[in-house]
């Protein structure tokens, strides 16, 4: 899918857009889509592992720890989920492209 | 060796779904094609076929279920008429932009309303640009020979398209000739066995069908399926070389009857061509050179072939079972007379909208329209070429 792009002549493309690779959502930045950002504050986070499994993108990652890091800002298309679910308001959400 | 046997058209196209034992059959009943379903059915439950039969609530469940199935890999059939079509009609559109060769017995009927359940070919125009090819069938013995060559058509990996083989209900699916069938296992060795290259239970290909397809990707897979109903024509004639090879009845993208010396020619589809024929045959007694063309192929259309035929008659009229409601004349006439201009070819011709709602057409009213043919010969002008024929109407 990644060689496939708005340049491929019709002769390359699939027959009814048919997709042979599965796993290819990690290629589509729905990031792109974000107009309201979400800001982890880490000072105010108990790792209490509410907010990662509700994302609807995977795009809060996990470490080996077993902590949560920053959002992963390819992916995450602010929806607010997670700031809905913390219960220690750690994730503030804020207009996408204003100063913080 | 060939069976000697007298079926009616319903008879003949369940007898040749059950030679074909496809994988999947999701149908609904509706006038005048339940039979098919219902016959195949019979054949489920005795072990005749192994055929996985799928009996839904409606007929946008039934093509739904055959999407589904053909996807999935197996091989796919239905049949339908008239309204049942009419509710299939969004899954129709998916089902060919999918590109799924699912196989189609269509009988046509009129779409109400008012309410009617006879014939015309209103269903089948319905869908003429939903990119399904589609086969027409004089008789009973055409509809079944068609649907030996659907699925070889339709699953051709220049083509993969759904098919839909039709024939007039009432007059051939209800009404009993003689047949000549095949043997099952060499109508099995002549079908062969379906081979998708990517379908969605292959466990070790995880594949995503029918995704979303904005503004920078439709236009494309659109144009594909233009190219592929344009390899078709092609593949139609490749298969239907063969099944003459197979069987010894041969099949082109229309017949020509008694065309090539003929004056004045007359295009239709379908059971009309027979009464056609039958006019034809007593007008050359008479020393009159009449002739006609019936389209076997009405998608893809042939119209380079079509207009060749036609371009050395001095008058030709192009019959539709189907009213297009335009004020400008049927479909089947729209395509032959832009087939004739494209390709250069002049010659007057003229429509007549026949046989609405399942009204007889008699040898007489089709001996009316050659000598119509004849008067326009002689005059060399066509005076309202959109006509009809078998209608009611005050004289003025």
């Amino acid at each position: 899918m990644s060689e496939i792009n708005t340049n491929t002549p019709m002769e390359k493309l699939t027959i009814g857009g048919n997709i042979y690779k599965a796993g290819n959502a990690k290629e589509f930045k729905t990031g792109d889509w974000r107009s309201v950002c979400p800001v982890f504050l880490s000072e105010k986070c108990k790792q209490c592992g509410m907010c990662f499994p509700v994302c609807p993108e995977n795009a809060i990652p996990v470490g080996e720890d077993f902590k949560r890091k920053d959002f992963n800002f390819d992916y995450c298309k602010g929806c607010g989920v997670c700031a809905k679910v913390c219960p220690f308001g750690a994730i503030e959400m804020k207009e996408e492209g204003v100063e913080k | 060796m060939s069976i000697r046997e007298r079926l009616s058209g319903n008879e003949a196209a369940a007898t040749a779904m059950k030679q074909i034992n496809p994988d999947v059959v999701a149908a609904f009943p509706i006038t005048p094609s339940t039979e098919i379903p219902q016959y195949f059915s019979t054949f489920v439950a005795n072990g005749t076929v192994d055929t996985e039969f799928v009996a839904v609530e409606s007929e946008h469940s039934a093509m739904s279920a055959c999407i589904g199935s053909q996807a999935a890999g197996a091989r796919t059939m239905t049949a339908t008429s008239a309204n049942g079509l009419s509710l299939m009609w969004e899954m129709i559109y998916i089902a060919s932009s999918l590109r799924l060769p699912i196989v189609m017995s269509l009988v046509n009927r009129a779409v109400s309303g008012p309410l009617n359940i006879h014939n015309d070919h209103s269903d089948a125009m319905g869908v003429r640009d939903a990119g399904w090819i589609m086969l027409f069938s004089e008789n009973n013995q055409e509809a079944y020979d068609n649907l030996l060559m659907a699925h070889r058509i339709a699953e051709h990996k220049d083509v993969q398209l759904p098919l839909m083989v039709c024939q007039d209900g009432f007059i051939t699916s209800h009404s009993i000739e003689n047949i000549e069938l095949e043997e099952d296992d060499k109508v099995k060795a002549f079908v062969g066995k379906y081979q998708p290259e990517h379908y969605l239970l292959n466990k070790k290909e995880p594949i995503a069908v029918g995704p979303l397809d904005l503004q920078g990707y439709l236009f494309e897979h659109k144009a594909q399926q233009a190219e592929a109903m344009k390899n078709a024509k092609n593949v139609i004639l490749e298969v239907s070389k063969d099944f003459e090879k197979t069987f010894g009845r041969k099949y082109g993208l229309f017949e020509e009857y008694k065309l090539e010396d003929a004056e004045i020619a007359i295009v239709c589809m379908n059971s009309t061509a027979g009464t056609t024929k039958f006019v034809v045959d007593e007008l050359r007694d008479k020393g009159i050179k009449a002739g006609l063309l019936k389209i076997r192929v009405y998608r893809p259309f042939p119209g380079e072939e079509v207009a060749k035929a036609l371009s050395h008659v001095k008058a030709v009229a192009v019959l539709d079972k189907s009213d297009s409601l335009n004020a400008i004349g049927g479909a089947l006439f729209s395509d032959v007379t832009s087939s004739m201009f494209v390709n250069g070819v002049n010659v007057p011709t003229v429509n007549y909208v026949y046989g609405i709602g399942g009204r007889d057409t008699t040898s007489t009213q089709i001996e009316s329209v050659y000598s119509d043919l004849q008067e326009i010969v002689k005059t060399g002008k066509v005076e309202n070429p959109y006509r009809y024929l078998g209608l009611r109407k005050e004289e003025k």
